[in-house]
């Protein structure tokens, strides 16, 4: 390398062995493939979407019948996406936030930290279906009664809102914890130690001190999570039922609602995609527009979240 | 754990006034919050083996074998008398479990031979311009619902599959197994869309993450730039790439409606010695199973099959997670966080 270093600053992979051009080949076929189906799934989706999308459909309920033009829209679905959404969030928050919190800041006994730690990467990766029909096998339960409907022969139905959003809080809680956890890993200890030195408990430095310092992480998981629950199927076809509308129960709304069954906008795309009883692809097409502009829309915000939580609260630092 | 020493520098005393936020009220709440998702998980297995049991000791270890067309058993299965006694629980999951390995173990591979490619592409050889934008659309990818992929999937690629499968070849094994648009590549190749944009974006992380002064000294050393990122940047990287690669897996192996739809939906064992012929084979995994009859749940015998596919799918995915954790040791050795 004595003679051409003069000259080139940068080798040129001309001059590279074949072996190493032949990696970089391929490194830049396998870049440019991603940037083609990225770009042709982007593409598809959107010419097709706004193409049978229109106002009617996000306005109108779904009706059962055989003629496509009398089917509907995705009124229901869309409500029945923002219902689990929600309540599976609102679950999963506090439940993740205070695990990752004691496992961050307490962790005693060390053994039973190390299992919860474990406990939370197994449901991180369970499949949504397994945790789907264990999810029936709890709600047929007759001591969760009240969170479904009950069969004339007192058989549980076990499939609701509350019981679905219940296991969907399982797919958003790894996230949760996830995020909190780095979010209090990433705070340096003087910050603790300066509200010790002031008199402050550990408990009152953690509430008004570390949960103050989180929050963009939190809410980074927190929409993550969002989009992880919008995203999910297998649960939504098994525990909520997968009825075109929402089918409440005659009780005090809007808990009827919730204890009633529905569908999502996933199961509204599986159920008239070919593979499904409705098959009538236009609207599935739409709707999964609908579906991934929610989805992007998500992680847009996750992007903002994040660099919000750089730049603000510098005292962290 | 934070970098407190624990107790000793916490102050006690205010402790009493503060009343429901006393220290030791707070850690024992929050610790008894953090064990609801140990209970949980738990209460998942042993409820899931519980019911799954019948399934399993009726068969024996046949239970995992092959004979006779599992597609008949389970309708045997979901019609069999309402007696207990006389339940049908003959099932010879063999056709399901071989499809389920198929699958994944196609998509896997693939995918990680083409993320591992992408991902040095991104990190080092991409231009400036290029990257700013392939590295938001790969989390986008990644975040695209599985069902949106099964839609393209059946209404793209389905219909242009089987254009491509000749009118011979489907008469050819007629007697077997229908040959469709629906089978196992385009099961595989979806797939590989699906689980790639996960391993790309944790292999990006783990290249970057590799110290700078390893890179520079290898390249001071005269090394060209593939081969410094072959050989130094990948090879830390090890572990993070194991850890994609089981996160991927557990994704393929539990992917249930996706493949519902377009894997064929047919309890078959494609065969390799068919030739060409086993590509457009129809399968069906576990999950796209558990899917595929879920309206037969409710049928006492039925329901404990499912649940003995839902207890097989729990296991490989503990032992997958358990891997995981072992993957991730080494890189925190060289005190990289992956």
């Amino acid at each position: 390398m004595t003679t051409a270093s003069a000259t080139a600053p940068r080798d040129s992979p001309s001059k590279w062995p074949l072996i190493d051009r032949l990696g970089l080949g391929m490194a830049w076929a396998a870049g440019i493939m991603l940037c083609l189906i990225a770009g042709a799934i982007v593409v598809y989706m959107l010419v097709k979407g706004l193409q049978e999308l229109n106002v009617d459909l996000l306005t109108s309920h779904p009706q059962p019948s055989l003629d496509q033009s009398k089917t509907g829209g995705f009124l229901d679905p869309m409500i029945g996406t923002l219902i689990l959404t929600v309540m599976g969030t609102l679950i999963a928050v506090p439940l993740g936030v205070a695990t990752a919190i004691w496992l961050a800041e307490y962790g005693r006994p060390a053994g039973l930290a190390r299992a919860v730690e474990s406990g939370v990467e197994m449901v991180a990766g369970t499949p949504s279906i397994v945790l789907a029909i264990f999810g029936l096998l709890i709600f047929q339960e007759s001591l969760f009664a009240a969170f479904s409907f009950t069969a004339e022969g007192g058989a549980v139905y076990g499939r609701s809102f509350l019981a679905a959003s219940a296991m969907m809080s399982l797919i958003a809680l790894p996230l949760v914890v996830g995020a909190t956890r780095e979010a209090l890993q990433s705070i340096p200890s003087h910050i603790r130690e300066a509200s010790y030195a002031l008199g402050k408990t550990k408990a009152a430095t953690i509430r008004r001190v570390l949960v103050p310092a989180i929050r963009p992480g939190i809410a980074t998981g927190a929409t993550l999570g969002m989009g992880r629950i919008a995203g999910d199927t297998a649960i939504v076809v098994i525990l909520l039922g997968a009825t075109l509308q929402l089918q409440g129960i005659d009780a005090l709304e809007p808990f009827g609602t919730l204890r009633g069954t529905g569908s999502t906008l996933t199961s509204y795309v599986y159920v008239n995609s070919p593979a499904g009883e409705g098959n009538a692809p236009e609207k599935a097409y739409a709707a999964a527009f609908v579906l991934l502009a929610i989805v992007i829309a998500l992680n847009f915000t996750v992007d903002w979240l994040a660099r919000r939580g750089k730049e603000g609260s510098a005292w962290t630092r | 754990m934070a970098g407190l020493p624990a107790a000793a520098g916490t102050p006690r005393a205010g402790a009493a006034k503060l009343g429901t936020w006393s220290d030791h009220r707070v850690e024992r709440v929050l610790g008894a919050v953090a064990c609801i998702v140990l209970l949980l998980v738990a209460g998942m297995v042993v409820f899931v083996f519980v019911r799954a049991w019948p399934s399993f000791a009726d068969n024996g270890l046949a239970w995992f074998g092959s004979g006779g067309n599992v597609d008949q058993q389970l309708i045997d299965i979901f019609n069999s008398p309402a007696d207990p006694d006389s339940y049908v629980l003959t099932l010879r999951a063999w056709p399901l479990l071989y499809g389920t390995f198929l699958t994944t173990a196609g998509a896997v591979f693939f995918g990680l031979t083409f993320a591992l490619f992408s991902a040095i592409f991104i990190v080092e050889f991409a231009p400036e311009r290029l990257r700013k934008v392939l590295e938001p659309v790969v989390r986008l990818l990644a975040a695209v619902p599985s069902v949106v992929y099964g839609l393209i999937g059946i209404l793209v690629i389905v219909p242009w599959v089987n254009g491509l499968i000749s009118q011979e070849r489907k008469e050819s094994v007629a007697y077997v197994v229908q040959l469709t648009g629906t089978n196992i590549s385009v099961a595989v190749l979806i797939l590989t869309i699906m689980i790639t944009p996960i391993m790309i974006a944790i292999i990006v992380d783990a290249l970057r993450a590799v110290p700078r002064s390893w890179t520079e000294g290898a390249a001071a050393l005269g090394v060209n730039r593939w081969r410094v990122m072959w050989t130094i940047s990948v090879r830390t990287a090890r572990p993070a790439i194991v850890a994609a690669l089981v996160l991927a897996t557990a994704r393929a192996l539990g992917e249930a409606i996706m493949l519902s739809m377009v894997s064929g939906s047919a309890g078959f064992a494609p065969n390799p010695i068919d030739g060409i012929t086993f590509f457009f084979e129809p399968t069906r995994p576990l999950a796209a199973t558990i899917v595929d009859n879920a309206e037969g749940l409710s049928v006492v015998p039925l329901g404990q099959t499912l649940y003995a596919f839902a207890a097989v799918l729990l296991v490989s995915s503990m032992f997958l997670s358990l891997g995981g954790f072992l993957a991730k040791q080494p890189m925190r050795k060289y005190g990289i966080r992956p």
